[in-house]
């Protein structure tokens, strides 16, 4: 077996320029794929952290169709049973409790329609991003009642800011009258338009006094040590959840159900990122077909000789399976190194797209791409790779069965 | 003579041509069609911005776009009117509308919308709205309670059409206006999110409810042709006393897709050299194949008198008829592709996925001259400049050297 | 005892729009030991008879038996296999793997046969002393004269002690003093070893070591003299 691979390494250096640009196209590709999947990941996980950390968490507990329609009626009744459920849940970072009302809010000069959004100040820092989001003032703290964090881009189109006062006016849960005064004690700007034009946050405990919420919450919202334990979290919550709720009124859901725009735009970027790596890899396996054609077709009086002497048409394939397989993985180690160390740079430092940072704030990214290597973006490319130049080598190793002795001889 | 010669050249060994071709031929056809689909994205994007309210120019008050609310609106919209007439060209079609934040509810729900009063009949000139009503109708000119509202809101809100939905929103006076209006008629839009946001009504419905008099939030402007829109913008600048206007196009108004189309500017062409670095792995190595099977071929020639030059022209000849027929080929598959796809690709399954990047649900694959003229000239001009390298190296050679060369 | 016996063999090939009948029924016997050549002008069908003998081609019609092997009767692969064990080749030209040395390109065949390396080598360096190549044994096919890199092919031939060896037009391509050599060394070969040689041939040098020459002529024995070479 050695002396075959060793026959194949030789005779790939036979024509050193040939097989350096061989060599040189399949680390081309392997080095792009790798590259360009680290940063797609890494992209990914940055509009999952931004979206889980900013917005859902990894896992809410709400009323069954709440996420679709936000009725402030449709509430998680108890929301103490549901912390005891995520108490015993292993593997949670933390959970909060929130609850939403629209309502009216004005200032002095200005009045909008906004979501009013009630949380629990020292368990939200923990689960979300909000507390560092402050730019101006501070953030709730715990004994605070009739306080307000308002949203950057709101707070400009009410023209206030810290210290200033806001009326409140919306719908109660019981259909009464909602309204209060509220003082603005911070301002957040988390560079998504949407979520910095239109809320405001006040501490739970006025919130559901004001809308009369008895006690109960709409978004119980956990986040998980990390991702990966997600599905786990997930099943062993709902049980906890079917074993309390009788009425079947509550359900569990995943950032993936309560953002799916998120996933499904991640999708798109995955298949679409398919298409143009496979059409890639299609076009090198064409560009180098011809290397290994010719590799073989010049040496088709040596094959004939290989032959006479008694080299069966199936070891004579293999040998030469080996020799395009020898110069393919030379090509992909050296393009999976290339691109890792050229990944792992720009994992530091960040890649910078000039007019694109406008576009990626408003997805919850920051304004510098960091790629991610991982053994996934590091291997998927390079093993497409693989596969399609050993099918390319496939068709010409596979001509040679033909061959008879005599006729190879002669140079035919 | 020379180019009969190249030519009947690269058909000495077919199998070879065909294969390099065929990598041509792939190549072309991914920078066009994938372009294509590129292009295709980004003007259903305008198409669909554009559409949605914006028009390709809008005139506001000055200071409106950063505080819409009713204290910016245009208090005599007759004056505007009249510089419009003599700075617009002869078919642009022109809307003027009330457009301010309100709250919508109903018995059960409650939210935030962009409440907008329309001239019904100039509106559908240039607008979505005209031809996006589903059930019901379109708003009529005498309509006083009449609203058309999307089809999201109306499911959120859980109602139907013949319902009522109360607007609330701040009049002229600093207080808080509301009005009962009857569902008239229910649209739908590309995205779920203009279904949810905005509800027509009159503009004179809008202007009393909100003691506006004559006044108007903003006139939308749509031109026969799109490429004039800078010109038109600058003489309607030119025609506006600039302290009390403000002109803008779509491109300044809708910031997000003017970036995305820069944006792909750039990643289309970086595919373009990605996908000609792929060939031309190939095309050098095809060059230098053929090149060297001919050695002893180019030694005699040499010894026989031509110039090097000659054998550097023919190795480039031969190039360039690979070159064409791929890059041909690979032209009339893309088109045929796009024409195969005119129907538009439909991204339903992924639809919001496509709404949370803002791509419109159906794409339609649109071939740009520019980008075509772009792929033919990286593949010939650098597939050129490719060949010229092993074409050099053959005709440096000395006669000897090449007649002996195994 | 006869090695090879042929009966009336027949074999007709296309050339372009021509139907060339190479073999037109050949029947001959060689005896083991034999120094034999198969000569005659370019076209007779001595390579073509060659080719049958060695079993690399199949005959149209009539029988070829080597060694009590009945080649109709054989598959491909079953011919590929006997020519591993039973049959050695010396060529014109091109007989060596380029990027094998010497030694590796006599151990090749003995490799395909599955012989333990370390007696493969020994035995592949011993065929090479044998031959006169003592001390090349790691030069490549680049590295040797046209002499030498036949020697290596004799080596590799013989190395496995076949059952006969089959030389086309071994000295074709080499001065006639180093044609020559190599033929003496194929004939104390065949005297020391008693390797059946079979060759086909044009030249007389190689006509004159001939112990029986048979005389090919479009397609048919011509003649056949039994000598003393």
């Amino acid at each position: 077996m050695s002396i075959d691979v060793k026959m194949a390494w030789r005779n790939i250096w036979r024509n050193p320029r040939r097989s350096i640009l061989t060599i040189s196209a399949i680390a081309f590709a392997s080095l792009l794929l790798v590259f360009m999947l680290s940063w797609q990941f890494g992209s990914y996980e940055t509009m999952i952290d931004s979206a889980v950390k900013i917005h859902t968490g990894h896992l809410q507990i709400q009323a069954n169709g709440y996420n679709d329609k936000k009725g402030i009626r449709m509430v998680v009744p108890d929301p103490a049973a549901a912390g005891s459920i995520l108490n015993k849940t292993p593997n949670i970072a933390a959970y909060t409790f929130r609850a939403n009302a629209f309502s009216l809010v004005s200032s002095r000069e200005r009045t909008y329609g906004i979501m009013v959004v009630g949380i629990d100040p020292v368990r939200e820092a923990g689960v979300s991003a909000l507390k560092k989001l402050i730019r101006q003032g501070s953030y709730l703290s715990e004994g605070d009642t009739d306080h307000a964090l308002v949203g950057a881009l709101l707070a400009r189109n009410l023209k206030v800011g810290p210290g200033d006062e806001l009326v409140v006016l919306g719908q109660g849960r019981d259909g009464s009258v909602a309204a209060t005064v509220v003082r603005v004690k911070g301002i957040y700007r988390s560079g998504q338009d949407d979520f910095d034009r239109s809320s405001i946050h006040i501490p739970l405990e006025n919130f559901q006094d004001v809308y009369a919420m008895r006690g109960a919450v709409h978004e119980v919202v956990a986040l998980g040590k990390s991702l990966d334990d997600l599905k786990e979290i997930k099943k062993v919550v709902t049980a906890g959840i079917k074993k309390t709720d009788k009425k079947h009124r509550m359900v569990v859901l995943d950032w993936m159900e309560l953002m799916p725009g998120l996933i499904e735009a991640i999708q798109m970027d995955i298949y679409s990122g398919f298409i143009f790596y496979l059409i890639l890899i299609i076009v090198v396996a064409f560009s180098i077909l011809n290397t290994f054609l010719m590799a073989i077709f010049e040496r088709t009086r040596e094959f004939g000789v290989l032959m006479a002497i008694g080299t069966t048409p199936g070891r004579l394939t293999r040998l030469l399976l080996i020799e395009s397989t020898t110069l393919t993985m030379t090509g992909i180690i050296i393009g999976i190194i290339a691109g890792s160390l050229i990944t792992l740079y720009f994992q530091d430092h960040g890649i910078v797209i000039s007019g694109a940072s406008e576009m990626m704030k408003q997805f919850g990214m920051p304004d510098r791409i960091y790629p991610r290597l991982s053994m996934l973006s590091a291997s998927i490319g390079p093993g497409a790779v693989l596969i399609i130049t050993f099918l390319t080598a496939l068709y010409p190793a596979i001509k040679v069965r033909r061959l008879r002795p005599v006729k190879a001889m002669a140079g035919v | 003579m020379h180019f009969q010669l190249a030519w009947r050249n690269i058909w000495r060994n077919p199998r070879r041509t065909a294969v390099i071709m065929t990598a041509i031929i792939i190549g072309v056809w991914s920078m066009i069609f994938l372009g294509a689909l590129m292009r295709g994205i980004s003007d259903g994007m305008v198409r669909n911005g554009i559409a949605t309210l914006t028009g390709h120019i809008q005139v506001h008050h000055k200071g409106y776009r950063n505080d819409p609310v009713i204290e910016n609106s245009m208090t005599d919209p007759e004056a505007v009117k009249t510089a419009l007439k003599n700075a617009l060209p002869a078919d642009a079609q022109r809307a003027s509308r009330v457009r301010v934040n309100a709250v919508a509810s109903n018995a059960r729900h409650t939210a935030g919308v962009t409440f907008v009063g329309i001239d019904p009949a100039r509106e559908a000139g240039v607008s979505f709205i005209g031809r996006a009503v589903t059930e019901g109708r379109y708003l009529k000119d005498d309509d006083k309670y009449g609203i058309v509202v999307g089809k999201a809101l109306v499911d959120k809100f859980e109602t139907r059409l013949g319902h009522k939905i109360i607007v609330m929103s701040q009049d002229t006076n600093r207080e808080i206006a509301s009005r009962a209006f009857r569902i008239v008629g229910i649209f739908k839009a590309e995205m779920q999110a203009t279904e949810k946001q905005f509800v027509f009504v009159t503009m004179q419905a809008a202007q009393r409810m909100l003691k506006m008099k004559n006044g108007i939030s903003e006139i939308s402007l749509l031109l026969p042709d799109a490429k004039e829109v800078d010109t038109v913008a600058d003489s309607l600048r030119a025609a506006l006393p600039s302290a009390d206007y403000e002109v803008q196009t779509w491109r300044e108004l809708l910031p997000l897709i003017t970036a995305y189309l820069d944006i792909y500017d750039g990643f289309i062409f970086i595919w373009f050299i990605v996908v000609f670095i792929a060939m031309g792995f190939g095309i050098v190595n095809t060059t230098l194949m053929a090149v060297f099977e001919r050695i002893r071929e180019f030694g005699l020639f040499k010894a026989l008198g031509m110039k090097p030059w000659w054998i550097i022209r023919e190795v480039l000849a031969e190039s360039f008829f690979i070159l064409l027929i791929g890059a041909v080929i690979g032209n009339i598959l893309s088109f045929l592709s796009v024409f195969a796809l005119s129907g538009g690709i439909d991204l339903s399954s992924l639809a919001a996925g496509s709404e949370f990047a803002g791509m419109s649900r159906i794409i339609y694959p649109v071939i740009n001259g520019r980008d075509v003229i772009a792929a033919n000239l990286v593949v010939f001009v650098l597939g050129l400049l490719v060949s010229i390298c092993p074409a050099v190296k053959a005709a440096r050679l000395t006669p000897v050297e090449a007649l002996t060369h195994t | 005892m006869n090695i090879v016996e042929c009966a009336d063999v027949r074999k007709t090939y296309q050339q372009g729009k021509v139907v060339v009948t190479a073999l037109g029924g050949v029947t001959l016997s060689i005896k083991k030991g034999g120094f034999v050549a198969l000569a005659g002008p370019s076209g007779s069908g001595k390579t073509t008879m060659l080719n049958m003998i060695g079993g690399l081609d199949q005959a149209d019609s009539g029988s070829i038996v080597m060694d009590g092997n009945v080649y109709e009767e054989m598959t491909q692969s079953e011919l590929a296999t006997l020519r591993l064990y039973k049959v050695g080749f010396v060529f014109q030209a091109y007989n060596l793997i380029p990027v094998l040395s010497a030694v590796e390109n006599v151990e090749y065949v003995m490799l395909l046969q599955g012989v333990a390396s370390v007696e493969r080598r020994e035995r592949a360096r011993i065929i090479l002393d044998d031959v006169g190549l003592g001390g090349m044994y790691d030069r490549r096919p680049a590295e040797l004269s046209g002499g030498q890199q036949q020697r290596v092919a004799v080596a590799r031939a013989i190395v496995s002690d076949p059952s006969i060896v089959l030389a086309d037009e071994p000295t074709a391509n080499l001065d006639s003093r180093t044609g020559q050599g190599l033929l003496e060394m194929m004939k104390e070969m065949n005297e020391e070893k008693k390797v059946t040689f079979i060759f086909s041939t044009h030249e007389k040098l190689v006509m004159d070591y001939a112990r029986r020459l048979i005389h090919v002529r479009d397609g048919l024995v011509a003649d056949d003299e039994v000598r003393e070479g």
